[in-house]
């Protein structure tokens, strides 16, 4: 049984809203990327050069990194030599496993979040501009919320304007408090009174806010450093997630912003955004490779339950399952 | 090694070629995959850049380079023309209705910065052209979208036209214009809500703002950080809306921008104007050759030349290169040096625009650290004038007194002492250097890198 059926039918068996859901806001991206690789398994009658080359430029296509689509490349040709694959269409599935155990990475992959059972957990979201960190935050505390948790938001965003009334409304919506201080203050002295509001109220969960930066402006990051250690100093332990927001529309630099905001932050997992558009968000691929970042959200569309918690397999599922499906019809139709 | 760059990337395969004497067409096919590779990691759309180094390479396998003495440089000179060719003339004009207002409106995906460009722009029109901008909140998805409009427009003493987020943006539209008519505004810049270029009811409502308001440019608003997807955004916005020019946002970060080049070419409209920083007055025009550049690598001179020249004086310039020859040069002088290059910008951004500054061992990374900067001055500003002209007279008991007065340490001013003294006897080497016509790695180093 090749890897994809196993794949498929573990999934089957449980198949879930979140599954569909997923499928859905990912039909785009797959079709895109799954056709073009049938596309090319049906041109390339051998495995020569110019269809590794090929391959290479619907990875960068993807957007997928290009140190991981040479790596990549670089096993499959190695593969391929193994197994002395000489049809292109095995080279499918050889992409498909490959792809996958570059993101476990030899591991389970930890998609969970951070949560501490007993007393407050506090969540930092980080991110360069316009990539959706409050939007995520107001998703994120609807799901808090029908969990059951108390929870309460940090307006952070002091900088840019609009930003503090953005969070309320999703603070309204929600049904969640916002801890704020007026336009231009100081973020860190907001994070202290939302940290010490947080205690006294018994929250369960505090979601932190903060203005979008570019990640070489250095006085910015110092910036954000200082902002979570005014978090770690009130609460030991503190911040238990640092999430970095990416948006998959981003391409290359999605990997500076990564390291760099990893380096200010410590980031500990990834929001991947925007999935809902043509755009592929193939660089999450690498950056779990080269940082270890695992991704845990993905955000699917605009509405408050378009939030899903991420995993591999289903990205995966969902990036090849048409490619897959035709394959079985025209197996299916060859017999 | 990722996020090589381009530059890097070209300098390297350069460097092989530039060894021999003749270019084989082997040559060109291995430099031409480092082009390519190049590219793809600048985040240049594949399909873009296969064209382009189908150019290129037809061009350099021809008479130009084999068989040139120096094909080398030949290479460089024919993908950086291409590339300046294909990311266009300058053209930052904005259009002028002959009937005002002249309509403008902003579109693009959400977050790429449209809400911000639109006061930017604004403000821009303002204060280049002397005109009176209506800004138009249309969007009433996005919650305080409005709301951040609004501060925009206080924050340029700007009327801002709103009809609260229940009306149809179609609606808001067609008011809006009434309004400007009767106020006398000749500018109308409507900020409609980001949307996904696949979202055919959002984009069905833009058509309709459209269709009502006959506008004289749509910009579409795109972030420079846009990986391949940006073919397929600006391909859609296009195909539907018929931009009239972009606008590159973000463009202040560290990404290579290959956005740029991806959007040129598959739709052929300029890219107007490029975000250059979050504060209100950051837009500035687009410079296609300079772009070129910046995507090669090769440095943004001109940028760099163009702060030197409004923040130096250069009156003062010669006086200090004068001081620096005779060896007269005294913490008076580095300190008003200091000034200048500080008011010239973060030390950091400007080292970047130096050309081949990332090839320079220990300049390729240097994070400057604007608080020691301020340190130096503190230490020098607590120093008594005649410290600063005759430096050799400052005994431990001077240091301590400085120390204390600057808040350092005196450690500190030991080593700000020491590195004058090197500073000035490099100087000194330097204008020895020219008359042998020796150069030997970095003239000098700051002492804050």
């Amino acid at each position: 049984m090749s890897f994809f059926k196993k794949l498929k039918e573990k999934l089957t068996t449980s198949t879930d809203q979140a599954a569909e859901k997923f499928k859905t806001g990912l039909t785009k991206t797959r079709d895109n990327f799954s056709s073009k690789v049938n596309d090319l398994v049906a041109r390339y009658r051998k495995i020569d050069e110019d269809f590794f080359e090929e391959l290479e430029e619907i990875l960068i296509g993807a957007d997928v990194g290009f140190d991981t689509v040479m790596d990549l490349i670089e096993q499959l040709k190695h593969e391929v030599k193994r197994r002395n694959t000489k049809d292109p269409a095995e080279v499918r599935d050889i992409i498909t496993e490959k792809l996958v155990a570059i993101y476990q990475n030899g591991e389970e992959t930890p998609n969970e979040l951070n949560i501490q059972e007993e007393g407050l957990t506090v969540i930092l979201f980080v991110g360069v501009n316009g990539v959706g960190k409050t939007t995520t935050i107001g998703k994120l505390a609807h799901k808090f919320k029908s969990e059951g948790k108390t929870v309460l938001l940090a307006a952070g965003d002091t900088f840019r304007a609009g930003a503090i009334e953005q969070l309320e409304v999703w603070g309204e919506r929600t049904g969640v408090d916002v801890i704020k201080q007026g336009e231009g203050s100081d973020p860190a002295a907001v994070m202290y009174d939302a940290v010490r509001a947080a205690k006294s109220r018994n929250a369960d969960i505090l979601l932190c806010d903060t203005a979008g930066r570019l990640q070489n402006k250095v006085n910015l990051m110092k910036e954000l450093e200082k902002v979570k250690r005014v978090i770690e100093r009130e609460v030991p332990g503190a911040p238990h997630e640092v999430l970095i927001v990416l948006d998959a529309t981003t391409g290359q630099n999605a990997m500076v912003q990564a390291k760099t905001f990893k380096e200010a932050t410590d980031v500990s997992g990834i929001v991947l955004t925007k999935l809902d558009g043509t755009a592929k968000g193939g660089i999450v691929l690498a950056i779990r490779k080269e940082l270890e970042i695992p991704v845990k959200f993905v955000g699917l569309g605009e509405k408050m339950d378009d939030l899903q918690q991420f995993d591999a397999e289903k990205y995966v599922y969902g990036l090849f399952s048409t490619a897959f499906e035709e394959t079985e019809q025209d197996s299916e139709e060859e017999e | 090694m990722a996020f090589e760059g381009l530059a890097d990337r070209l300098q390297n395969t350069m460097q092989k070629i530039r060894g021999k004497g003749k270019v084989t067409e082997a040559d060109v096919k291995e430099m031409m995959r480092e082009v390519r590779l190049a590219l793809l990691e600048a985040d240049v759309n594949f399909k873009v850049v296969k064209n382009f180094v189908k150019k290129v390479s037809e061009r350099s396998v021809g008479q130009e380079v084999m068989k040139s003495l120096t094909p080398g440089q030949q290479v460089i000179k024919v993908v950086k023309e291409e590339l300046t060719e294909l990311m266009g003339g300058e053209q930052s004009q904005i259009a002028v209705a002959k009937r005002s207002p002249t309509v403008i409106m902003m579109v693009g995906l959400q977050g790429a910065g449209k809400t911000t460009t639109t006061g930017k722009l604004a403000n821009l029109l303002r204060k280049r052209y002397n005109r009176k901008p209506l800004l138009v909140a249309a969007d009433i998805y996005r919650p305080a979208a409005i709301k951040q409009l609004e501060t925009l427009g206080k924050q340029l003493n700007m009327p801002v036209f709103s009809l609260g987020d229940q009306v149809s943006p179609v609606e808001i539209a067609k008011q809006a214009i009434e309004q400007a008519k009767a106020d006398h505004h000749d500018y109308v810049l409507i900020d409609t809500a980001g949307r996904l270029h696949v979202d055919e009811d959002l984009m069905g409502e833009l058509k309709d703002i459209k269709e009502l308001t006959n506008p004289d440019e749509i910009f579409l608003v795109v972030d420079a950080m846009t990986g391949q997807d940006a073919v397929n955004v600006a391909q859609s916005f296009n195909d539907q809306l018929g931009v009239t020019g972009v606008i590159l946002t973000k463009l202040d970060g560290d990404t290579r921008g290959g956005a740029a080049l991806s959007i040129r070419a598959v739709t052929e409209k300029p890219i107007k104007f490029a975000g250059m920083g979050e504060k209100l007055d950051a837009l500035e025009p687009f410079h296609p050759e300079r772009m070129a550049s910046r995507i090669l690598g090769m440095g943004d001179v001109l940028t760099l030349i163009e702060k030197a020249q409004t923040n130096v004086d250069s009156e003062k310039a010669k006086e200090l290169e004068q001081k620096m020859r005779t060896m007269s040069f005294t913490f008076d002088d580095f300190l008003e040096q200091l000034g200048q290059v500080r008011s010239m910008g973060p030390l950091d951004e400007i080292i970047k625009m130096l050309p081949g500054a990332n090839k320079i061992k220990g300049l390729n990374n240097v994070q400057v650290d604007e608080k020691q900067i301020s340190h130096i001055e503190a230490i020098i500003q607590s120093m008594t004038s005649e410290e600063k002209q005759h430096p050799e007279i400052i005994s431990s008991g001077r240091k301590k007194r400085i120390a204390k007065g600057s808040g350092t340490s005196i450690q500190e001013v030991n080593r700000l002492l020491k590195q004058f003294e090197e500073m000035k006897k490099m100087m000194k080497q330097m204008s020895g250097m020219q008359q042998k016509g020796k150069k030997k790695g970095m003239p000098f180093k700051f002492p804050f890198m």
